[in-house]
C-alpha cells in the first residue's frame, strides 16, 4: 500500500491515543475527544469547530463505508506551532477512485457527498491512502 | 432510545436541540417532527440549535430535509441560534442550507412564523371577519 504521512518532518507528538469507531455513539465520543484535545492545544473557537466537524465527517465515513475502524488522535508540535493530527483507519472495501471521492456531490452511500472533500477543506493538511479490498487511511492536521 | 422533545406553541412547533446528537437521534427527530406537523396542522416549526457545537453534513441534511418536508405539509421551518463558528464551518464544508430559513434568535424566528400564520389567517378571511365586528 503506498503510504505518505503528512507533516512528518521534525514533528513532536506530545500525546497520542486510539479510539475504536464501531457505532454512532463512538462517532459522538470521537468528536468530544477531539474537542478536548483541540482546547488543550489552544485552538480558537472557530478552529475547534472546524477540526471537530472534519472529525465527525471522517469518523462517519469510517463507520459507514469502512465498516468501522479506529481514530488516532495526536497532539503535535513542529517547533513553531501546536496542532492536532487525526488518523482514521479502516479495513473496509477501500475507495477505487480517490479523486472522484474527493469531489463534492459524489457519494456511494446516502449522504450529500461532502464528507471527504469537506474534511479536506476544513484541515490544513490532508492525506489519503486507499487500496481496494484493503481499507482506507485518512490523516488530517489542523494547526493552531 | 432518547427523543428530542417537541413543544406546541399555538400553531407552531418548537424544538430545542440541547445534546450532541448521534445520527439515529437526528433521524428520529426528523420522523417525530413530520408526524407532529401532520397531527397538529402546525403552520411553523422553530428549531433552536444554539446549543449545537457543530453542524456536520449529516445534521445539515437533516435540517434541509425537515424544511423540505414541512413545506410540503404547509408549514414553514425556521432554524435559529446558529453559532458564528458553526456558520463559518458549515459554509467552508460546502453547505449553505439554501432551502432552510434562518433567524438570529428565537424571538426573531417566532416573529417570522407569526407573520406567516397571520398572513394565512388573512387569506382565509378570518382576520377580516374579526376586524369587521
Amino acid at each position: 500500500m503506498p503510504t505518505r504521512s503528512v507533516g512528518e518532518n521534525s514533528m513532536t507528538v506530545t500525546t497520542s491515543e486510539v479510539f475504536e469507531i464501531r457505532s454512532g455513539d463512538d462517532v459522538v465520543r470521537a468528536r468530544q475527544q477531539v474537542r478536548v484535545r483541540a482546547i488543550e492545544s489552544g485552538f480558537s473557537l472557530v478552529d475547534q469547530t472546524k477540526i471537530i466537524t472534519a472529525a465527525s465527517e471522517l469518523a462517519r465515513n469510517t463507520l459507514e463505508y469502512g465498516g468501522g475502524g479506529t481514530m488516532l488522535i495526536e497532539c503535535v508540535d513542529d517547533g513553531r506551532r501546536r496542532g492536532v493530527r487525526l488518523t482514521f483507519e479502516d479495513q473496509g472495501p477501500g475507495i477505487p477512485d480517490i479523486e472522484r471521492a474527493l469531489s463534492d456531490g459524489y457519494t456511494s452511500g446516502g449522504g450529500l457527498g461532502l464528507g471527504l472533500g469537506g474534511a479536506k477543506r476544513l484541515s490544513n493538511e490532508f492525506s489519503i491512502t486507499s487500496n481496494p479490498g484493503q481499507g482506507t487511511r485518512v490523516t488530517i492536521v489542523r494547526w493552531k | 432510545m432518547d427523543r428530542i422533545p417537541i413543544l406546541k406553541l399555538g400553531s407552531a412547533l418548537l424544538v430545542t436541540i440541547q445534546v450532541d446528537m448521534h445520527d439515529r437521534l437526528a433521524i428520529a427527530l426528523e420522523e417525530d417532527l413530520t408526524a407532529k406537523i401532520a397531527a397538529t396542522a402546525a403552520k411553523g416549526v422553530l428549531i433552536d440549535i444554539s446549543a449545537l457545537e457543530i453542524v456536520d453534513s449529516f445534521i445539515g441534511r437533516m435540517l434541509d430535509n425537515i424544511a423540505a418536508v414541512s413545506r410540503v405539509l404547509d408549514a414553514e421551518t425556521v432554524v435559529v441560534g446558529m453559532r458564528p463558528a458553526v456558520a463559518i464551518t458549515l459554509v467552508e464544508l460546502g453547505l449553505s442550507l439554501p432551502g432552510v430559513k434562518t433567524a438570529l434568535n428565537v424571538e426573531r424566528g417566532m416573529a417570522l412564523i407569526s407573520r406567516r400564520i397571520d398572513a394565512d389567517a388573512v387569506s382565509r378571511g378570518e382576520l377580516d371577519d374579526r376586524y369587521d365586528e
